[in-house]
């Protein structure tokens, strides 16, 4: 197995200049590695910081130090820090992130939503669509919706759109953000099997489920967040 | 590990330590950012910040006090726009580059019809067979969602969103490489809002086009820009991925720029 993510000393604190200039210390020493066709699971409480690994990792919080490798093109490449152009490039080709919530484009329909990352990975429309629409289905998304934006949907069809969107690129890395949260049985089973494909194709996956049942069928591993406590 | 080993692509417009002062007044102080070709870079501030001065000196239509801006011209060399002539001027404002203003009536003609409006961009190119340039105009007048039986109408009977949809129209018939945009969403209704700006955005992403939007909506910094700069007093304060400013603002002008959006 090769090694996908090498996060070393990793941290992060917010500076609220609005509330008087406070630091709030989220995480520090940040230290751990995913590798290749593994899943590995983020646990500890509420308000641990593992929402906010994810995000650094993704690049929407900035590091204030430590790094952040991924396997970017066949090499280890930092994205603490790196050139916005870096940071977008890796997110077209290597990092995918499954969020809980949908942040959903006006007029744009379930069926392009969904097919978008295949577009920008360079895909023709038919095809990408096609895969769009077969795991629209797969996910209990019925067909005469597809056509229609996701604002008008329910909150769980929201979150499947958004759970299609995210598991239907090629990338080699998946961040997952309480993929599950709000589903039901039926399609919590679909999203344990996605998981478990992407596992068979070497893509390697860090997660946060709060569902025992859920992280028990797809972790191979478990971090605990709470060692990274950066309260002083 | 360089990131130029593994994007070739070259800077399409270079902003080096640009300034503009009016006798004491500097409304622009020291602004340099690189674009690349395709890239989406929004400029955000509270009206006196001096993002449109700034707009305005990257798109020559004003001279900067101090600094330089750089173009790739389609022959591949990086040229400074001071120093161009004016046949090459030209070429930049009719062809390689667009402009959307707010007001549509300042990118319009409103007194020709729609059609002439498109078609006019491309005569200005060479074009000169009427019925190509009216099917151009009309393709480009459906793809900004415009009933084509309108073509013949003047776009002083448009709404104020069809108006802007025709601006973009006649800016982007002539495949420019880049568009500088001018809040190009104010003054419209929200809901006309949302359609322009995914109408925008799928534009953008179609033709891989480069963008300078000035907006002060972080609604349209968030759904159309890959990177923004946040301006305060002439100065550029915090820079970055769109969603890494928005979602993590580090300076307290932004924190507050940010905390005021009212969540929908």
């Amino acid at each position: 197995m090769t090694v996908m993510i090498d996060i070393e000393d990793a941290r992060k604190t917010f500076i609220m200049h609005l509330q008087g200039g406070i630091s709030l210390p989220v995480v520090r020493g940040v230290s751990f590695q995913v590798k290749t066709g593994e899943c590995v699971v983020l646990s500890g409480p509420s308000g641990a910081g593992k929402s906010s690994i994810l995000k650094m990792i993704f690049g929407n919080y900035r590091c204030d130090g430590g790094r952040i490798a991924v396997r970017h093109q066949g090499e280890m490449t930092d994205l603490a820090g790196a050139e916005p152009r870096l940071v977008l490039n890796a997110r077209r080709q290597t990092i995918g992130y499954v969020s809980q919530f949908l942040r959903a484009v006006p007029r744009v329909p379930a069926l392009d939503v969904v097919a978008e990352p295949l577009l920008a990975a360079g895909l023709g429309r038919d095809a990408a669509r096609a895969r769009a629409g077969a795991l629209l289905g797969r996910l209990n998304i019925p067909e005469r919706l597809w056509s229609l934006p996701p604002s008008t949907f329910s909150g769980g069809e929201q979150q499947r759109v958004n759970i299609a969107r995210g598991f239907i690129s090629d990338v080699p890395i998946l961040l997952l953000d309480e993929p599950t949260a709000s589903l039901d049985a039926a399609n919590r089973a679909v999203v344990v099997d996605l998981i478990a494909a992407k596992k068979q194709d070497g893509v390697a996956m860090l997660a946060i489920v709060h569902d025992d049942e859920i992280r028990e069928q797809i972790a191979d591993r478990t971090v605990d967040v709470t060692t990274f406590a950066a309260a002083a | 590990m360089s990131e130029v080993t593994r994007t070739s692509d070259q800077p399409l417009l270079v902003a080096e330590a640009l300034s503009k002062s009016y006798g004491r007044l500097a409304a622009c102080r020291d602004v340099s950012f690189v674009l690349y070709p395709g890239e989406v870079l929004a400029i955000v501030g509270e009206s006196g910040s001096g993002k449109s001065t700034l707009l305005q000196m990257l798109s020559a239509q004003l001279a900067p006090s101090a600094g330089h801006v750089s173009y790739r011209m389609r022959d591949g060399v990086l040229r400074d726009l001071a120093d161009l002539g004016e046949a090459e001027r030209r070429f930049l404002f009719r062809t390689d580059w667009g402009y959307v203003h707010q007001d549509p009536a300042q990118g319009l003609r409103m007194a020709v019809s729609a059609g002439a409006n498109v078609g006019e961009r491309l005569m200005a190119v060479g074009w000169n067979h009427y019925g190509r340039i009216r099917q151009t105009a009309s393709s480009w007048l459906e793809r900004v969602e415009i009933d084509v039986a309108r073509i013949d109408d003047a776009p002083r009977t448009y709404s104020g969103g069809m108006r802007q949809r025709l601006q973009i129209a006649r800016n982007l018939v002539t495949e420019p490489r880049l568009v500088f945009m001018d809040e190009p969403t104010g003054g419209l209704d929200v809901s006309v809002q949302a359609r322009l700006l995914d109408m925008m955005r799928s534009l953008v992403n179609e033709l891989g086009l480069a963008a300078i939007v000035v907006t002060h909506d972080l609604a349209v910094a968030r759904l159309l820009s890959h990177r923004v700069m946040v301006m305060k007093e002439g100065r550029v304060i915090e820079t970055g991925l769109t969603d890494q400013v928005l979602d993590d603002p580090r300076e307290p002008y932004t924190q507050l720029l940010v905390s005021s959006i009212l969540p929908p």
